[in-house]
């Protein structure tokens, strides 16, 4: 059990081919099971009655009307939840968010419950239901939350993080500082100054499958959940908190998912699905609409930030600093924090400040998007960064290089970097094919880079061995991105075998010891880590049963390329044993054959990329049309390149609708304009060009085969790439985030006015 | 709910005109059955006119063409000789949605949806495209621009039904052509659009024209100043300054999710003037 997670530089057999993915035809076939393709007998069907108001007291609620219609078989409200959070503020804001208890803080806001036997009766329930509302005063915007005069939205919130505790309540719900040095001076230093404000909309994660789960809770009060997640083992032992349940009687297995993102990361519709299947006594199936997914899934931060660098003339950033705002919707987050972690993390400063202000408003309790909040940071810093370059008359790429952190650079965060891929990054983006490209009218070039922690956490595993000699591989982080497939090629370069012996499952919340969810770029990093160390310990299992067969001491027997095989000359005569003939004898040579791993993964490397974007700019209309991108991005170690090229593409795919046509459009009377796909303007496959990708792979330290995350730094650099490239493209610094054509239209026009 | 489906046109007038509570038209459904599954409609009866005799038809006639209220955008688009001579209300019609939804969608639920933003419409009205009107009282011939009244109401009484929409054949030397501004390149709603169609002498000159804008006022506009600043001219830079002024201060749009006021004016004049451009291209002019 003693495991050495160090990297060991090893040359790979099946890590780094692209073997077909073990999931793959059941979902191009459409046999694949998604959230809402499980279904029980005498299944009810869940609607959710949802605030119209930004901001309203709840009176009353009578459903009295509801209740009594034929087919109904359950009405809840927040009564049917009560509060058994003990004290835990954030399980109490995910109750409160699940169903409103006292006011309704978004519109969206579920308020009430409905199981009936179909999804007409439903909708009729919910229509006879008569909420008293008393509406309140609405903020929407993140500088007008913070302004003294705003709505307060929860009076029981003081800002933290200030060195006198104030005295009257906030919207702003903490404060966080980072960084080293003394800015003050820094800027005493710099011969060339940027300060620029930047602004970006609150953008949804756009995951194609809408929130779905069947609940069906048994009257002994054991219960099962099927469910579209990023994590079962947090949704159970979430909804198991929330509906006072021990965490064992409740299990919880993960659907197909059809994107998440980091939306699929919290609980909504899965307690509420739960408390009704209590109530009625039958199985309840609640899938979200999309309308419901835009108005109270969990989108990320609206944002404003200020940024600050000062430079001398020779390209050496003396000084940086940034204030950045995020909202949290309405209850407290660690966005901002987040943000102002990241923001200069790709530099090597000596003076270096940023603040962080959690900022509540009246839309959807904020949920992570991939890399949660450095995209928008990014997109700050790297505008600013660009501008600087600019005013020194440097080429952007040479004035990131001269500053890039590097091994031994402390970051701008705290921790002192290992080996890191942003320098390799951007000397890769200075030698590319497309650098030198040549540009046409109104089109721009820009580029950016991106920083994401990546992390690691509990995560277990099992590996069990058939008398066949196949090998099943059940994990228990949820497969987002092909990661089924990734682990199947660890656990066959590890054990020596074909990538077709085996089959990976994820597995339910009763057939595993706890996981973390797949969240932070986790899933591969992590469940590799623990595949290969299940793989080990099958390893020394199957040794000893080959020892057992030969009938000499383990020691002398060595696992070489799937085989047992005796060492010494005293055992020349022996031939080698494969996995599968010392599985078949099993039975008589003490039983199964299995690998298990519990563990923690530490370590996981932080994650660089570079992006190149070109845009043309219609400068009669504001159109911006992408011509050309690509992307940068170390990898550690690809283990399945086709789905880190697809991570990569992905997340640049992402960053190209959120720069330029995403945005929650909120009314005056603080509702969602455009809560559905036709306003909420993804990219369709005819907006983007073919994403161009390149994996670096400078080795993670931690991990055996020196993998790192890869999921999410892909999303960091796009904003503030496409922003440079269509200030470039446009003649005009955009500020403000998304780049849609009436903004790129004004910004032009009052360029030409001066 | 009750969904029938006719086999003619008189049966389907008669089961309107009889219907009690709300009634509708099915045809493609791209816009129907998308109202339905959002909650927004709940019809009582759904007509289906896709299998009555002739509705699925383009037929050429001695004055032009006659497109049936079930063809498909997408057939529109394989029909050579109207692409030919209406090149302009093919291009507008095979813009709506995507190739999914234009396999379905007909210009005759396009322009009975009554939205501003309609994409077939101004390319229709700049046409000079006509409307048959089969109802209770008989047939009636009226110009595609009487059609809508408001976003989502039309001029059809109760019982009435759009069976066809009538496209002269071209006079020679005329060209027309439909652009529409999205933030997207497709599966999106025009923001503001332009259709014009025009016919030159053999100088060059413009001798007729219309112009036709839409998203930009609560109906599709029909811009007689901007056939005015065409008309008698070659479309040399003055003319189509002119007319993107025209158009520009002909709109009376609103500020909304899609675009702002400023905006929609702009555009306005930017599309007219590409509209401009390529119909005069193709109607043989340099």
């Amino acid at each position: 059990m003693n495991f050495d997670p160090r990297f060991s530089g090893r040359k790979f057999t099946s890590v780094g081919t692209r073997p077909v993915r073990p999931d793959g035809v059941d979902k191009v076939t459409g046999r694949a099971r998604y959230g809402a393709d499980f279904n029980m007998a005498g299944q009810l069907v869940g609607r959710v009655l949802r605030s119209p108001h930004a901001h309203a007291v709840i009176r009353k609620i009578d459903t009295s009307k509801a209740e009594k219609l034929s087919g109904v078989k359950a009405v809840i409200t927040a009564k049917d939840l009560p509060d058994l959070t003990d004290g835990d503020a954030a399980m109490y804001d995910i109750l409160d968010n699940c169903m409103a208890r006292t006011k309704a803080l978004y519109d969206g806001h579920a308020v009430a419950a409905v199981a009936a036997i179909d999804a007409r009766t439903a909708r009729q329930a919910l229509k006879l239901i008569e909420v008293d509302y008393e509406i309140l005063p609405h903020v929407t915007d993140v500088d007008e939350a913070m302004q003294h005069h705003a709505p307060l939205i929860n009076d029981t919130i003081f800002t933290e993080g200030l060195e006198q505790k104030p005295v009257k309540p906030s919207n702003v719900t903490k404060r966080s500082q980072f960084g080293h040095g003394d800015v003050h001076q820094g800027f005493g230093h710099a011969d060339f100054i940027v300060e620029r404000s930047f602004k970006t909309e609150q953008t949804h994660q756009g995951y194609i499958e809408p929130h779905a789960c069947v609940a069906s809770v048994s009257s002994d009060g054991t219960a099962e959940l099927w469910v579209c997640t990023q994590g079962h083992f947090v949704y159970r032992q979430h909804c198991a908190q929330l509906l006072g349940m021990e965490a064992s009687k409740l299990r919880v297995t993960s659907s197909e998912i059809g994107g998440g993102f980091g939306g699929k990361t919290h609980v909504w519709a899965e307690p509420v699905a739960l408390a009704l299947s209590r109530k009625a006594g039958r199985p309840v199936k609640l899938v979200m609409t999309r309308d419901e997914v835009f108005r109270a899934s969990g989108p990320t931060s609206a944002t404003s930030i200020d940024v600050k660098i000062g430079a001398r003339k020779d390209g050496t950033i003396t000084a940086a600093e940034a204030t950045l705002r995020y909202t949290c919707g309405p209850y407290a987050g660690s966005w901002a924090e987040i943000g102002a972690m990241t923001a200069f993390a790709c530099y090597r400063l000596d003076n270096v400040k940023t603040v962080g202000y959690e900022v509540l408003v009246n839309r959807p309790k904020t949920a992570a998007y991939r890399a949660p909040s450095a995209p928008m940071a990014a997109f700050a810093v790297e505008s600013a960064v660009d501008e600087l370059a600019k005013e020194l008359g440097m080429d952007p790429v040479e004035f990131r290089i001269k500053n890039a952190a590097q091994e031994g650079t402390r970051s701008s965060y705290g921790p002192v970097y290992g080996p890191i891929g942003i320098g390799p990054t951007l000397e890769a983006v200075k030698n590319h094919a497309h650098m030198k490209a040549p540009l046409k009218k109104n089109q721009g070039r820009g580029m950016a880079c991106g920083f994401w922690f990546n992390f690691g956490g509990q995560t277990c595993v099992d590996l069990n061995i058939g008398m066949d000699g196949s090998v099943s591989l059940a994990v228990g982080t949820v497969d987002v991105g092909g990661s089924r497939a990734s682990l199947s090629l660890v656990a066959a370069e590890e054990l020596g075998i074909d990538y077709s012996q085996l089959k990976a499952i994820v597995a339910d919340t009763s057939s595993l010891g706890y996981n973390d969810m797949t969240d932070g770029s986790r899933g591969t990093f992590s469940s590799s880590m623990a595949t290969i160390s299940a793989a080990r310990n099958a390893i020394k299992i199957l040794r000893e049963r080959a020892a057992q067969m030969w009938d000499i001491p383990v020691d002398d027997v060595v696992w070489e390329h799937g085989h047992a095989v005796a060492k010494g000359d005293k055992h020349g005569n022996l031939g080698k044993l494969s996995l599968k003939e010392i599985a078949a004898k099993s039975g008589t040579t003490g039983g199964p054959i299995a690998g298990h791993s519990e563990l923690v993964a530490d370590g996981a490397g932080v994650s660089f990329a570079t992006h190149i974007c070109d845009i043309e700019v219609d400068p009669e209309t504001g159109a911006a049309r992408v011509i050309r991108y690509t992307v940068v991005q170390d990898a550690g170690k690809a283990v399945h390149p086709t789905y880190v090229e697809g991570q990569y593409q992905g997340g640049a795919a992402q960053g190209i609708g959120w720069a330029l046509n995403e945005e929650y459009i909120y009314g005056k009377d603080g509702r969602l304009q455009n809560a559905g796909f036709l306003d909420y303007r993804i990219p369709v496959c005819s907006d983007l060009p073919m994403i161009d990708t390149q994996i670096l792979e400078i080795p993670n330290p931690n991990h055996p085969y020196g993998v790192r995350g890869v999921g999410e730094t892909s999303i960091v650099p796009p904003l503030a790439a496409i922003a440079n490239a269509v200030s470039n493209a446009a003649g005009v610094r955009m500020t403000h985030i998304p780049m849609s054509p009436p903004r790129i239209l004004a910004a032009i026009e009052a360029e030409r006015e001066g | 709910m009750r969904y029938i489906r006719p086999l003619s046109i008189e049966d389907a007038v008669g089961q309107l005109a009889g219907s009690a509570g709300m009634a509708a038209i099915l045809a493609g459904g791209s816009d129907l059955l998308v109202r339905m599954k959002g909650g927004f409609v709940e019809p009582d009866l759904i007509i289906d006119i896709k299998s009555i005799a002739g509705l699925g038809e383009i037929r050429e006639t001695a004055e032009g063409f006659s497109i049936g209220a079930a063809v498909p955008c997408a057939v529109l688009g394989e029909n050579a000789a109207l692409k030919k001579a209406w090149p302009g209300v093919v291009e507008a019609a095979k813009l709506i949605g995507s190739k999914q939804v234009q396999g379905r969608c007909t210009i005759v639920g396009n322009l009975c949806n009554a939205s501003p933003a309609a994409d077939s419409v101004p390319a229709l009205v700049a046409a000079g495209a006509r409307a048959v009107v089969a109802g209770p009282s008989g047939k009636r011939t009226i110009p595609v621009e009487a059609v809508p009244t408001a976003p989502g109401r039309t001029s059809l009484a109760k019982g009435e039904i759009i069976e066809a929409i009538l496209l002269d054949s071209q006079a020679p030397h005329s060209g027309d052509a439909y652009l529409r501004f999205i933030p997207r390149t497709e599966m999106d709603i025009a923001v503001v659009s332009a259709g014009v169609n025009l016919t030159i002498d053999a100088a060059g000159v413009i001798t007729a024209a219309r112009v036709a804008l839409g998203a930009a006022a609560p109906t599709v506009l029909l811009v007689a100043e901007a056939a005015e600043a065409l008309i008698g001219r070659k479309l040399d830079e003055a003319a189509l300054e002119r007319l993107a002024k025209v158009c520009a201060g002909a709109c009376r749009p609103i500020d909304d999710k899609r675009g702002t006021i400023e905006f929609r004016r702009k555009v306005a004049g930017v599309l007219a003037r590409r509209a401009a451009t390529t119909a005069y291209a193709r109607a043989g002019g340099k």
